[in-house]
């Protein structure tokens, strides 16, 4: 018998990493919100890689962190080490990445969803969506168990169908032994959904007591360690490395001998699986003549033994894993803690979705995460935020953001997904932004703090930090604008130490500062500021003047296609009766529904003409509208 | 609305006595008038026609003498400022003139997009709208058409190679950035990619300069006309000149005395050059020695050796036809009016499978299938000089310049010293261009590559 178990503003499927932003932005926009896990011990668990961050994924956590989200903040006091890569190359690639400690990221994760007043945590199996009138009112648990919502979000990333293939075994299961969800699955083809089968792998799990790191190179953290959230100002000193090692021609011997053995290669699995996070196996075989392949030893937190094999992600039998780990240097008498294993799960196919994540064909449901064919916790954590902040400006009656692809990587990985769809899990690359010097890590919070403090989502307190920050980049610029540095024979030799050639004549600060071997360190050195600038603040003034040139390319890039942006195209708009535009060109047209001639530019099969033709169609109904204005 | 200001041939190339060069936009006047010498086109009154010498900008050089119609918004075809220049019909003017306009900041208009402009702007009825449209549809999908078609395959390859070798290595840069812990692709270094940027830059460069000797239709195919005395080469020149009513240009501030002379056979633009003086001396050879002819022959894009069908073989056709050979060469048997008494199978010997053509000049017979054999020469074919054809040239030519102009950033950047995914932007942004004239621009190509070029995987 199904009972009424409450309403709510905001309904959340799901705790994992979109789970948790979703429904903490829900929250913070003033929704009532209840999230429903499998398993509450499970919280923004990492079934995967114990690490966050890296190149674009990086770029994202402080994304999430500049719109009040909980990622950066909680790996910032979860990490056991942190590592900022690409500092060899420009401002727009550095990356900061931290391994985490997973037990502790779930308790601090949990903790601070625990503190938000408006959430309900609620475990549950849900089966079913309550649909009304094609518009989505709520869900239906297992245990019978009626919720009502404005808004529902699935966040259920591979639990959908999921399916474990180790070797010949396979069962339906979600990662790491977890109940999958099946009924739910089901339901969502029922109501029409397209779905796809993906696939992805894990590697084993070794025990740290049974590895010789001694035959390993050591992979430690940054000295002084830099962090995710702007708020963190505590840095946790007491570091662990990780280590490096690396398979040889004996692993590869084994793998090619039990080829036919591995689910991969055997044809049990169906489903897709992402060429950038390729099995063992894989590499292997594509890539047959490389003599080796780096294998990262990663431990999963501070007060556990186990440590994951990075770079050995495979599905093949538990006792290959283990002949397979044994020939590499360091792992020759490891115990497997956890055998590697590859999972099979639905996914929504996300152009079924509206820009804000919403379900087109059933207002009031979004779908966020892994769920919609994208892979990583960075990229399910942004999806969840956004999810979670248009749910509840449905539920609300607020405003709603998206984010376009020059503010955002968040932006790009959104419009990527529900304007081209996606062929294998989707993972961001600073390849996949175009505007990549704009959507820095360095500025993510000038980028989105404001937009997140007008949606609530920032508190007072660190709006007025932010714009403090602004001021002080802005007075420095203009300082370095009027400072004017005399040459000299000690400044000469400064500036050849560094590579450069000396000053002939007298000069702006700000012009010295273009130099490539000038540091604001050396400008502050030779016309020091008046007071004492935090490092951020430097950092800034340094990139801004430094790469000016091309950031202000990359900004006239940004504004010719705004044009196009910013030219909406009307909801009820008839694709079918433009004359002239090609067949194909109307069906994706008719499929995507893009909000914004810019959007349908990038759909593929859209051409140019097509193009064209829909702007002319758009113009005709505004000239055909004028007269009657008039 | 507002749009940037476009410039097109709105004129039939070739094809009529007088070509226009219609601009639109906002910036049309301003534009036209840093072409045109000796008066302020601001001052002018609206729809008023006006005398002008056209000078480059850049180069000061005297290009062209025009009468610029100006005509100011709203009373205009499309509803906005129109500027035409009205210029000598043949083709190297008035691809001058719209690529000048090109250079001071017009951009190429889309095939139909003069009419599109008319009717966004209210200019043409709504009952016009599905023909406009048809007609974007037509021109666009044509102009894309030929474009392609344009391409000879050569070209196409060697975009194609620099293309790949462009991808190759922002891929690199890519997986550096995105791998950064990646061991297995060193990592690239700004040696690597100066050595890259020089060897595709080369290549376009070489690409335009091949343009610019007239190639890719630009300014003319140079041709010599040579022969023994008599053989009718002085009436050979005269008759392609009035059959295609040629203008006659004195190239100012050469300092040779060449006289030049445009034709346009059949699409092909023929530069007839008056090689050292072919109508003053009637012994090229005996004038200027054999050497020296033979550089003067080398440096035509096409050879027409005219032969005496009245009179047998001399030493100095024989010495003539081992000047041109390996050069593109058309043989012309005149005076067929009299009497045959060349040998006709030594001279198709002495050929060498080039092509013959029997003509009698003063009875103005043999000219069409002259004109046939240029127009094959050129186009193995059937090629249509419609304007669309000419469009695409320019748009190849344009591109190739803004690709050479990334590059010269790429490079900037590397005489600067910036970083390397900096740098890259102008790369990336070159495979673009090169990208647009083989019409391929799909972005994902960057990841396939990325995930075929190397095992990735951290």
């Amino acid at each position: 018998m199904i009972y009424d178990a409450g309403h709510y503003d905001v309904i959340v499927i799901g705790a994992g990493h979109a789970g948790v932003e979703a429904a903490n932005a829900a929250v913070k926009r003033g929704a009532k919100t209840l999230m429903l896990s499998l398993n509450l011990d499970m919280v923004a668990f990492m079934p995967c890689n114990p690490s966050i961050g890296g190149p674009a994924k990086g770029v994202v956590v402080r994304e999430i962190d500049a719109l009040g989200g909980l990622m950066g903040k909680v790996i910032d006091k979860t990490y056991i080490q942190m590592r900022m890569l690409n500092t060899g190359k420009g401002p727009a690639v550095r990356a900061l990445r931290a391994q985490a400690d997973k037990p502790l990221y779930i308790q601090e994760m949990k903790h601070q969803l625990e503190q938000l007043d408006l959430l309900t945590m609620r475990q549950a199996m849900v089966e079913r969506l309550i649909i009304e009138d094609g518009i989505c009112k709520g869900v239906i648990t297992e245990t019978k168990a009626a919720y009502y919502a404005k808004s529902v979000i699935i966040t259920t990333g591979t639990f959908m169908r999921g399916s474990v293939i180790i070797g010949d075994l396979s069962y339906q299961s979600g990662p790491n032994n977890q109940r999958p969800s099946i009924k739910l699955s089901e339901h969502l083809e029922e109501l029409g959904f397209d779905l796809v089968r993906f696939k992805t792998g894990t590697p084993p799990r070794v025990n740290a007591k049974t590895i010789d790191y001694s035959k390993t190179e050591i992979q430690p953290g940054d000295e002084e360690p830099s962090h995710f959230s702007y708020e963190t100002k505590e840095a946790i000193l007491d570091q662990i490395p990780c280590w490096l090692t690396y398979t040889n021609e004996q692993t590869h011997q084994i793998i090619n001998d039990n080829l036919g053995l591995s689910a991969m290669y055997s044809g049990m699995i169906k489903g897709t699986g992402p060429r950038y996070c390729p099995s063992i196996e894989d590499k292997v075989v594509r890539f047959h003549d490389k003599p080796r392949h780096q294998i990262f030893l990663e431990p999963e937190g501070r007060n556990t033994e186990e440590v994951y094999v990075q770079g050995f992600s495979t599905s093949l039998p538990e006792f290959v894993q283990h002949d397979m780990l044994r020939t590499i240097a360091g792992l020759e008498n490891s115990e497997i803690m956890r055998p590697g294993y590859a999972i099979e799960y639905d996914a929504v196919v996300p152009t079924q979705l509206w820009p804000t994540l919403e379900v087109k064909n059933i207002p009031g449901l979004f779908t966020a995460g892994q769920i919609n064919g994208t892979s990583g916790y960075e990229e399910a954590a942004g999806q969840g935020l956004m999810a979670g902040i248009n749910a509840a400006a449905r539920a609300l009656n607020l405003e709603p953001l998206i984010l376009d692809r020059s503010q955002a990587y968040i932006g790009v990985l959104i419009d990527d997904l529900v304007t081209k769809g996606t062929n294998e899990p989707y993972r961001l690359l600073t390849s996949r932004a175009e505007y990549r010097l704009l959507l820095r890590h360095d500025n993510a919070d000038i980028r989105l703090t404001e937009i997140g403090y007008n949606l609530g989502l920032i508190s007072e307190e660190r709006y007025q930090m932010f714009e403090q920050k602004l001021a002080s980049i802005e007075q420095e610029k203009q300082r370095l604008a009027k400072v004017t540095i005399k040459p000299s024979a000690e400044l000469d030799q400064l500036l050849m130490d560094a590579g450069g050639t000396g000053l002939k004549e007298p000069i702006k600060a700000l012009d010295l500062l273009k130099r490539p071997e000038v540091s604001y360190g050396l400008i502050n050195q030779l016309a020091s500021s008046e007071q004492d600038l935090p490092n951020d603040v430097q950092e800034q003034v340094e990139i801004q003047i430094k790469y000016q040139g091309y950031i202000d390319k990359a900004k006239q890039q940004v504004e010719r296609m705004q044009k196009m942006e910013n030219k909406s195209i009307p909801e009820n708009i008839d694709y079918d009766a433009i004359s002239g535009l090609a067949t194909e060109a109307k069906q994706k047209l008719k499929k995507v529904r893009p909000l914004s001639v810019g959007q349908a530019s990038r759909i593929s099969g859209v051409n140019p003409a097509d193009i064209s033709i829909l702007l002319v169609y758009i113009e005709q109904g505004q000239i055909a509208k004028r007269p009657k204005e008039a | 609305m507002e749009f940037d200001t476009i410039a097109a041939i709105s004129t039939p190339i070739g094809e009529g006595a007088i070509a226009i060069v219609r601009l639109s936009g906002k910036q049309a006047i301003t534009i036209a008038n840093r072409m045109v010498s000796g008066r302020d086109l601001n001052q002018v009154d609206s729809h008023t026609i006006h005398y002008g010498k056209i000078v480059d900008p850049a180069t000061n050089e005297l290009v062209e003498e025009v009468m610029v119609s100006v005509m100011r918004a709203p009373k205009t075809f499309t509803r906005e400022d129109v500027v035409e220049l009205n210029c000598h019909g043949g083709l190297a003017s008035v691809n001058r003139l719209l690529e000048l306009t090109l250079q001071e900041g017009a951009r190429l208009a889309e095939p139909g997009e003069f009419t599109k402009r008319a009717f966004l702007n209210g200019r043409i009825d709504l009952s016009q709208a599905e023909a406009v449209m048809d007609l974007i549809r037509a021109k666009t999908d044509k102009a894309m058409g030929v474009a392609m078609k344009q391409l000879d395959g050569k070209l196409s390859k060697l975009i194609q190679r620099l293309r790949q070798m462009l991808i190759e290595t922002v891929a690199h840069v890519e997986v550096n950035i995105d791998y950064p812990e990646y061991d297995d692709v060193e990592e690239m270094t700004k040696q690597v990619m100066f050595d890259k940027i020089g060897e595709v830059y080369q290549e376009i460069e070489r690409l335009l300069a091949m343009a610019k000797q007239g190639k890719v239709l630009r300014e003319g195919i140079s041709t010599a006309i040579i022969g023994r005395p008599n053989v009718g080469k002085s009436s050979l020149m005269n008759s392609l000149v009035q059959e295609n009513k040629a203008i006659v240009t004195d190239i100012p501030g050469t300092t040779r005395d060449i006289i030049e002379e445009y034709v346009n056979v059949r699409g092909v633009p023929l530069r007839l050059v008056d090689t050292a003086g072919i109508r003053d001396t009637d012994d090229i050879v005996e004038k200027i020695g054999v050497e020296r002819s033979r550089q003067v022959l080398k440096e035509a894009d096409l050879i027409l050796l005219v032969l005496n069908n009245n009179e047998p073989l001399t030493e100095q056709d024989r010495q003539l036809f081992n000047l041109i050979a390996d050069l593109q060469t058309i043989i012309l048997i005149n005076k067929t009016d009299l009497p045959q008494t060349i040998d006709r199978e030594e001279v198709e010997r002495l050929a060498n499978g080039n092509p013959i053509v029997a003509t009698s000049l003063v009875n103005e017979e043999g000219i069409d299938q002259l004109e046939t054999a240029i127009a094959d020469t050129f186009f193995t074919g059937n090629i249509e000089t419609t304007d669309l054809t000419y469009v695409s040239n320019v748009r190849h030519i344009q591109l190739l310049k803004q690709a050479l102009r990334a590059l010269d950033d790429a490079r900037a950047g590397l005489d600067a010293d910036m970083p390397i995914d900096l740098i890259q932007i102008d790369v990336t942004r070159t495979w673009e261009l090169l990208g647009e004239i083989v019409g391929d621009t799909v972005q994902d190509s960057l990841i396939d590559q990325l995930f075929s070029q190397f095992c990735l995987g951290k």
